[in-house]
């Protein structure tokens, strides 16, 4: 479906943050904002929920715990049983003070590692993927404001002009 | 300005009338003689008696054994007397370097603030200065206690005892450092220049306010920076003499660290619960959720970093298992294990649950809830560190423990709290009271 969008271009974070801010209280819904580096707190102000990664993280952390012990459990306990420092108990709980590191380390690892890939992916970004940003320029010096336009755009020009935007377009998107 | 109220004052003032009867009382309850000391073992446990008995009829049979065991049993009766009178000694100290270690935390929070010229924590300096203030009375409790055991009050250091000393091929090896005068000097060269740089700092904070340039500030910021480098050796040191000595054969490399952790999160979190009760006051307005969230954020992480630091200690000598360097966990599992274990559920489980999730940790109460949790978790695990050689099986949280703790906790409440009612709660010239005002996370 392709709708008009109206792109407004700024040259200062900051002002970035005011114009962010004013739109929003003038209730309009802002679609997207591209930056060429994070703007700190323009998620809130643009009205975001909260990220859930950090619920995915702690979850993938379990899902490493669990990895761990069980791995270690037939390693060192079941298949091969192994006499860790002279202490041939051969059970896991009392030879878990040896297997801590691991624990710790798989833990880490998984977090790390599938919460990075679950940002990927939830981001859009794979390997060959084409950039959405839909001008080059938001990779170097600008910022650009993303708004759909329903019958309403003089009102929003007129409001984005008044923002200290230095560039405004209407351009045609096709949403995905 | 903040002026100390009369509910808290009459609060600490019957925290310490409290505690000094339940110290009193440990006292008076602490047995004078072998009989005494075994009459209150055999009442807490009369299987143990029986045992003992059944022992020696089997032992009758050979002639020369039984001398060897009567003079071992006698041995071990005095033994049991010097840990019962031990008690209420080491549940003094306990309390007394608890109290005392969390100034001196905090102490060392708020030099490393001064020296990286923190930008988000100058509204806090009051806050802190008001808490190091305790280092003066608790610094010279604890040192009164020291000169006590070197006068031969109490057998919480045994290497003091020269006696013991004679019979002791390593302690006569450790003479040249562990012995009574050297200890004492270098306690009062500790608690001098701890004390010397609080008091120091103290006065340039306030001076700082009244002056028209920045040079209070400056020279604070240096005499900071060279006091951590005074801190990290003299805290380290300090930690194998009031704490390691008690066990003298025992020895670890990381036992400052392990200590340091220990005073540092509860350190923070005293301030975090004193800003927090300021706040609900009505005091320090310009203090808002995120500096309470950084309070926070460094509850959590140092007390990862003390679990970190505690299991190192512990998995070396677990794996080992040289019978020299493991007796020390081998006694507090078989008879600590409560505590033992219970310290780590309280120092690192609860506070990494509960104050993992970031909104958790803007919420005040939440926060002073995790807060108690973590403070009482360390008062055990000084507890875990004193009381296994000064004491052995025979420990208990009663009276004298509870009532030591009353008392200091309302000595430290009227001390600090009279501190922060001297000077006005905010900075007004520090050159970075600003960008503490707008922090903002």
């Amino acid at each position: 479906m392709a709708s008009k969008v109206l792109h407004a271009y700024y040259d200062d974070d900051d002002v970035l943050m005011l114009a962010v801010k004013k739109v929003k209280a003038a209730k309009h819904h802002i679609d997207e904002v591209y930056c060429p580096f994070p703007v700190h707190g323009l998620d809130k102000a643009m009205g975001l929920a909260p990220t859930r990664l950090a619920i995915t993280a702690f979850l993938y952390g379990c899902v490493g715990l669990t990895v761990a012990i069980t791995m270690m459990n037939f390693i060192m306990i079941e298949d091969w049983p192994q006499d860790i420092g002279g202490k041939p108990s051969f059970s896991y709980l009392e030879n878990m003070p040896a297997f801590v590191p691991i624990m710790f380390e798989l833990t880490v690892f998984f977090a790390a590692h599938l919460m990075v890939i679950t940002f990927y992916l939830r981001s859009r970004l794979w390997p060959f993927k084409k950039a959405e940003n839909p001008d080059v320029r938001t990779t170097d010096d600008h910022f650009l404001m993303e708004i759909e336009i329903h019958n309403n755009e003089n009102e929003l020009k007129e409001l984005l002009a008044n923002t200290g935007a230095v560039e405004i377009n209407i351009s045609e998107k096709n949403s995905h | 300005m903040y002026t100390f109220s009369n509910k808290l004052k009459i609060a600490s003032f019957i925290l310490m009338a409290v505690g000094l009867l339940g110290i009193g009382a440990g006292f008076l309850s602490a047995p004078g003689t072998i009989e005494e000391a075994k009459a209150i073992v055999a009442s807490h446990s009369d299987g143990h008696g029986d045992a003992h008995g059944a022992e020696t009829t089997h032992h009758d049979a050979h002639g020369e054994e039984v001398g060897a065991h009567g003079k071992h049993d006698a041995s071990h009766d005095e033994h049991l007397l010097h840990q019962l009178q031990n008690k209420p000694w080491a549940a003094l100290y306990v309390a007394a370097f608890f109290f005392m270690m969390i100034s001196l935390g905090v102490l060392a929070f708020y030099a490393i603030q001064r020296a990286a010229q923190a930008g988000w924590s100058p509204l806090l300096f009051r806050v802190m200065e008001g808490i190091t203030s305790y280092l003066v009375p608790g610094g010279i409790i604890v040192f009164v206690i020291l000169v006590l055991s070197v006068l031969h009050m109490n057998h919480l250091f045994v290497w003091m005892d020269a006696d013991v000393v004679a019979h002791d091929h390593l302690l006569q090896g450790k003479k040249g450092f562990l012995n009574p005068t050297f200890f004492l000097i270098r306690a009062a060269i500790f608690l001098a220049g701890w004390i010397l740089y609080r008091e120091y700092s103290r006065k340039l904070s306030l001076k700082q306010d009244e002056s028209n340039d920045d040079s209070n500030f400056k020279l604070n910021f240096r005499i900071s920076a060279a006091f951590l480098v005074f801190y990290l050796i003299s805290e380290s040191m300090m930690s194998w003499d009031w704490i390691m000595s008690v066990d003298p054969h025992w020895f670890s490399t990381l036992f400052g660290w392990y200590v340091f952790a220990s005073m540092f999160v509860s350190g923070i979190t005293v301030i975090a619960m004193v800003t927090i009760y300021l706040k609900s006051k009505g005091h320090l307005t310009d203090v808002n959720d995120s500096h309470i969230h950084d309070l926070a954020k460094f509850m959590f992480g140092i007390s990862v970093f003390w679990t970190y630091l505690w299991f190192s200690q512990f998995m070396l000598i677990w794996y080992s298992d040289i019978p020299e360097e493991v007796t020390y966990y081998v006694t507090r599992i078989q008879d600590y294990k409560l505590p033992f274990f219970g310290m780590i559920a309280m120092n690192f489980v609860f506070p990494l649950l509960l104050l993992m999730n970031s909104d958790f940790k803007r919420v005040n109460w939440f926060v002073i809830m995790a807060g108690v949790v973590i403070l009482a978790g360390h008062y055990l695990d000084i507890f875990n560190m004193i009381m296994p050689s000064t004491v052995g099986d025979q420990w208990f949280i009663g009276i004298p423990e509870i009532g030591a703790v009353l008392f200091f906790a309302g000595l430290f409440i009227f001390w600090v709290f009279r501190a922060l009612s001297k000077a006005p709660l905010q900075p007004k010239r520090n050159p970075f009271i600003e960008e503490s005002r707008h922090f903002h996370y």
